[in-house]
């Protein structure tokens, strides 16, 4: 089946077979390796994509479903040189240890920030309550996002 | 099948208990997100509302504030961002959080088939686990409930993405502060949300001061009577008393809004 998406602000066109997934399209067949395939359920956000901006488990996605949409994944937020504000407070903050959930929790992160500036600590923790973590504990990363929270920034700079 | 963000359907494929040569992606289909209130004072949420539309929704905080907590808790949010409430639905998963609170809001959902359109109550959706009487050439497309006029409250224990047991409640309370009509519901220990009637029963017609005691005496035999699934999710006898212990948080809240509006 025919798709046209939006990927990371470049568009895409591709012939694609129905039952593939997105995150087998963008890692294989694009390339693009940072996005993790772990617990492959939608449970863990290893896998967190955006779709029009919102957090999506792309190893539970067809990609016909991003026909017509616009998708973010890891690369798209990452500079091309150094780090965005999210990963900045992830690295400064201790936020990462093996750093296999991690794209999951910037992509999530920045989608929050996105839609919520300023959140609570609350706010965080149930935003983030799909992301797992086996190596940090979460209190590094929960600094980190508070960190972000408190700051004032333009518009522009997630 | 029918789908719309597929996050149980295409799980279900991935891991292979459901079979289909065909799904029907329906996110094409104009009209079926729109949420609005009616002339009869009624609600109507389109089924492919996803939660994260519903939870953010301006009239569903104004006038149904805990389903919008509801839905802004299922799952993850990712499943939130698209996930529907239609789809939450007909999947039939036991360990749900809405139908639970949509059978104690009295909710009926509009079936569109060839022969036509019917409306199905919520209490009667669920025919087993798994299971709904939606016939495979029938789409869910609205849900409708009327308008609360009392507290509606909703309590429950998870710990991983679905919840183990929860209840839902709500309450019509008359002006001279006597609850006229309770619904309570107690989802996700059997097939479908069952009913607490000695507690509506208990309910009806009681200041609302006095609930906890009328209450007291009628729940130990009300939750005995629940059917339990044992699970992974625990015992039955744990559900049980979780079930009582989320019932009395409800109605906690419940007397306490109940009194703020006096």
């Amino acid at each position: 089946m025919p798709i046209s998406f939006v990927l990371n602000g470049e568009a895409v066109a591709l012939e694609v077979p129905a039952h593939t997934l997105l995150i087998d399209l963008v890692r294989d067949r694009l390339g693009l390796k940072g996005t993790k395939r772990s617990c492959d359920m939608e449970i863990c956000g290893a896998c967190t994509m955006l779709l029009d901006g919102d957090p999506i488990s792309s190893c539970t996605t067809l990609a016909v479903d991003v026909d017509q949409r616009e998708v973010t994944t890891i690369e798209g937020v990452t500079p091309a040189e150094g780090l965005s504000r999210v990963q900045k407070a992830f690295v400064l903050h201790g936020g990462l240890q093996c750093g296999f959930c991690t794209p999951g929790f910037i992509m999530a992160v920045t989608a929050l920030l996105k839609a919520t500036p300023h959140p609570t600590e609350e706010e965080i923790r149930h935003y983030l309550h799909g992301n797992l973590c086996r190596c940090t504990g979460y209190v590094k990363i929960v600094e980190a996002v508070k960190s972000l929270a408190t700051e004032h920034v333009a518009e522009q700079a997630a | 099948m029918f789908y719309s963000g597929g996050t149980e359907l295409l799980l279900a494929m991935k891991m292979r208990v459901i079979h289909t040569e065909r799904i029907i992606d329906i996110k094409g289909l104009p009209d079926l997100d729109i949420i609005t209130s009616t002339e009869a004072n009624e609600i109507e949420i389109g089924a492919r509302c996803t939660h994260k539309n519903i939870a953010e929704n301006s009239l569903i905080r104004q006038q149904v504030p805990a389903l919008s907590s509801l839905c802004g808790d299922v799952a993850n949010v990712r499943v939130r961002s698209v996930g529907t409430i239609g789809g939450n639905l007909c999947f039939g998963e036991p360990h749900a959080d809405p139908p639970t609170m949509l059978a104690a809001l009295n909710a009926r959902f509009m079936l569109h088939g060839p022969k036509g359109i019917r409306s199905v109550s919520a209490d009667d959706f669920i025919r087993s686990e798994l299971e709904t009487v939606r016939e495979p050439d029938e789409l869910l497309t609205k849900i409708v409930f009327p308008c609360p006029t009392g507290p509606v409250t909703y309590r429950r224990f998870k710990h991983g993405e679905r919840p183990s047991v929860n209840v839902a409640m709500v309450w019509s309370v008359d002006a001279g502060g006597a609850i006229n009509a309770a619904r309570v519901r107690v989802g996700a220990l059997s097939s479908r949300p069952q009913p607490l009637k000695a507690v509506e029963e208990a309910l009806r017609g009681c200041f609302v001061a006095d609930v906890s005691l009328a209450i007291e005496r009628v729940l130990p035999a009300a939750l005995d009577e629940l059917d339990v699934n044992e699970d992974r999710h625990g015992r039955a006898d744990y559900k049980r008393h979780l079930a009582g212990v989320l019932l009395m948080r409800n109605v906690e809240e419940a007397m306490s809004r109940t009194e703020n509006h006096r």
